[in-house]
């Protein structure tokens, strides 16, 4: 069954156990810089918003690549960057409309969430279940449970 | 190992910055932040300097689990000689500038000197620059950061700034970073303020390695979140309703000082805790809460989020405080509240603001008014003089008084210099409820016998952070004792002060320690940097740390009768007049003498010298 991350903003605190857990895991040192997934703190509404990759079915920076360094891992269906054949252009950067694949200067390479080969890291940090990693045909199903509620718990009359 | 191993000495008089390696053998003796940050401060400043000087230093310091995965690895120490005391000032921040300071590759910056115009230290990784901030001198904290990030077009960047009552020299000014998180007590941001150093803006994409067993340290991290994820306080009554969770605990304990500790029950204490927070209010039907905050790596997430109502009075005609904010704490809701006898949580919030906009201590500023209020009730103070009718209880007097004490006009510059030196100045030194001129926090050391003793005792004055014992004599952590019983309360003080200078040194949260004890910090310190971090090893090496202030102290000029309490505390006639310890005071004058004992120091409150070998001192 294929996977993907779910984002509960409402229960996200701003602690940023994903970002040293990305970080960790890719590049061995706790660097919020260095993480795939960013938090976003937005003070004037009190909400911190985790935001990542999709993994898009069409994927924007797969097909911009002049070198077809991005392929799709067929277990996961993340998008992932194959290092040794990435040159660095940028042009993925460029065509993503969401800005979660970014260069990154230290290798010269880019860089974008892959999953983490099916147990991402970020997931498995949340304390509060901002994130999680669910099935990927039902991600709406947090939110249908919330107003099946409404709809059928309602007090009745008699 | 952890630590960065590598240092910032930055001399603002003759405007350099300089890297230097980190003292391996003090860390390893002194661990970091507080431990580390003061054993540098010790070593290289005169005890006698006069704190506003050039000759003081001041230090930020972070922890080696300081920019961790390690539950609450975020923190770090503002170190000086504080203004406000004359004493050592350790000031404790949380948020996500510390993390951001350690992952840029650096544990610690020290400040020497005094530069001749207002200036900000930029650090990016291995840059680290002062730049002119003429720009931003006068700008308030929220300004300031809003103004570095755009002109430094990064986003991502992190700030620690004073405001306006930081470079006025209000003696209670604070240092604050990432909006709403400080560095709050002793009037640190003073001593930044006096150097014309108005902000450290920083940026680290280096990250944290250097973990001597990796494994070890995740496993270990792993079983440490584990515990405080399964605990009542840190698990479900932080997160939900923060700090003031506390308000209506310690008001039925009978232990809520209010109106400048002439009573220790609030009558109010309902309208400001954390019930009052998540009840829809009758004018907007909105909850005064809107979510809570962790700061960096915590999982705890104790911090609030507040929205005021946008019909109160204090703010009906200021657009820019009503969106979500940082919101009240226990000691800020406390001291802005009970102390003065105000029951308006929404005024309340107008000046928790301004003391993060500002930057100044919401415990000894409240509890400055208190003592002002007290004045004008007794006829000493007028409304002349002060500027506006004076009596408990005022919402619109605790307003007026925070507007006037952020921006140092009229009455607010004689507040600014707290309530010590205010109370003697108008002929009632007895009124200031205060030890070492520290102003007391949120808990009556009258009801409870130890957190008194913890008062007098403080390294920094009045602080119920330095031990604090409520969390055993009120909340059975680790055990329960009898808050009215002074009996063996000198030693439970010191176990406490010994444990919370190892958790303070660490980098991590001191709340960690409503579920953790030296055993739960002991295996991650170990897996991060050292085998020798044992139990017992952590322990000394708090009492080391303890007793390296405290000589600090005595060499600044201290004495045993500095180890103080005020009359209102430990005498009949200021008794406890409600509650469950209705017509109890403090019982200091028992428990000093054993407490000096307990401490291996003599009937003087002076290190001995067998104490100073052990602790190797």
């Amino acid at each position: 069954m294929q996977k993907m991350l779910h984002i509960n903003a409402d229960k996200c605190t701003g602690c940023m156990q994903c970002e040293m857990a990305c970080a960790f895991e890719n590049y061995g040192t706790f660097a919020t810089a260095k993480s795939r997934i960013k938090v976003f703190d937005f003070h004037h509404t009190g909400k911190k918003v985790p935001y990542t990759c999709t993994q898009c079915d069409e994927a924007w920076c797969l097909h911009a690549c002049p070198v077809e360094a991005i392929t799709v891992d067929k277990a996961t269906g993340a998008k992932v960057v194959n290092e040794s054949t990435c040159v660095g252009c940028k042009v993925c950067t460029i065509a993503c409309p969401f800005g979660t694949i970014n260069y990154v200067q230290e290798t010269g390479k880019v860089q974008k969430c892959d999953l983490c080969e099916g147990s991402p890291a970020c997931a498995e940090a949340c304390p509060t279940g901002a994130i999680t990693f669910i099935d990927a045909n039902w991600t709406g199903l947090g939110k249908m449970a919330q107003w099946a509620d409404k709809l059928g718990n309602q007090p009745s009359a008699s | 190992m952890s630590w960065a191993g590598k240092i910032l000495r930055v001399n603002l008089t003759a405007g350099t910055v300089k890297s230097e390696p980190l003292n391996m053998d003090w860390a390893h003796d002194y661990i970091g932040s507080r431990g580390l940050g003061t054993k540098y401060l010790v070593e290289e400043v005169a005890a006698t300097v006069d704190p506003l000087s050039a000759d003081n230093k001041i230090i930020w310091a972070t922890g080696p689990l300081t920019g961790t995965m390690a539950s609450t690895g975020g923190r770090y120490t503002v170190i000086t000689k504080g203004p406000l005391t004359g004493a050592i000032a350790c000031s404790n921040s949380g948020g996500y500038w510390g993390a951001e300071f350690k992952m840029a590759g650096w544990d610690m910056i020290i400040f020497e000197g005094k530069s001749a115009k207002p200036v900000y230290l930029y650090v990016n990784d291995d840059v680290a620059e002062l730049r002119d901030a003429s720009h931003l001198w006068g700008k308030s904290v929220w300004e300031t950061e809003a103004t570095l990030k755009s002109s430094l077009q990064d986003p991502l960047t992190r700030v620690s700034s004073i405001g306006k009552a930081g470079e006025n020299g209000v003696l209670f000014a604070a240092v604050v970073n990432d909006l709403h998180r400080a560095a709050g007590r002793s009037g640190v941001g003073a001593v930044m303020g006096s150097k014309n150093l108005k902000a450290i803006a920083v940026r680290g994409t280096k990250g944290v390695g250097n973990i001597r067993d990796p494994k070890a340290f995740m496993a270990a991290v792993k079983a440490g979140k584990k515990v405080l994820a399964d605990n009542g306080v840190t698990g479900t009554g932080l997160p939900a309703m923060g700090t003031q969770v506390l308000m209506s605990v310690i008001n039925e304990v009978g232990a809520l000082p209010t109106r400048n500790h002439r009573d220790n029950q609030f009558e109010g204490a309902k309208d400001i805790g954390a019930e009052a927070m998540a009840t829809p209010r009758k004018t907007d039907g909105k909850k005064h809460l809107v979510t809570n905050q962790a700061c960096f790596g915590c999982t705890i997430a104790c911090g609030r989020i507040s929205k005021m109502d946008e019909t109160h009075f204090t703010i009906e005609n200021k657009p820019q405080y009503r969106g979500a904010n940082g919101g009240l704490e226990y000691e800020a809701a406390w001291a802005l509240g009970a102390a003065n006898g105000v029951n308006d949580l929404e005024a309340l919030q107008y000046a928790n603001l301004l003391c993060n906009e500002e930057g100044i201590d919401p415990i000894s500023f409240g509890a400055t008014v208190g003592a002002v209020m007290e004045l004008y009730e007794m006829g000493v103070l007028t409304k002349e003089q002060i500027g506006i009718d004076a009596k408990f209880g005022s919402a619109k007097t605790l307003a007026f008084l925070a507007e006037e004490t952020i921006y140092g006009r009229g009455f607010g510059k004689e507040i600014g210099q707290g309530s010590k030196r205010l109370t003697a100045k108008y002929g009632h030194p007895e009124l200031s409820m205060s030890s070492k001129g520290q102003e007391f926090p949120a808990y009556d050391g009258r009801a409870i016998q130890g957190i008194g003793l913890a008062y007098a005792t403080s390294n920094r004055g009045g602080c119920h952070l330095r031990g604090y014992t409520i969390a055993s004599e009120v909340l059975g952590i680790p055990v329960k004792t009898d808050p009215l019983e002074h009996e063996g309360k000198p030693d439970l003080v010191k176990a406490f002060q010994d444990a919370t200078a190892a958790f303070d040194s660490s980098g991590l949260c001191i709340f960690t320690t409503f579920a953790w004890g030296l055993q739960d910090l002991s295996p991650q310190m170990q897996g991060a940097c050292n085998e020798d971090y044992t139990i017992e090893e952590l322990a000394k090496i708090g009492e080391r740390i303890w007793n390296m202030e405290r000589e600090f102290n005595n060499r600044a000029g201290f004495t045993h009768k500095d180890d103080s309490l005020p009359a209102r505390l430990t005498s009949a006639e200021g008794a406890c007049k409600t509650g469950p310890a209705k017509g109890k005071f403090n019982m200091l004058a028992d428990m000093l003498p054993k407490y000096y004992a307990a401490r291996g120091w003599d009937n003087e409150g002076r290190p001995t010298a067998a104490t100073k070998e052990r602790l190797g001192l």
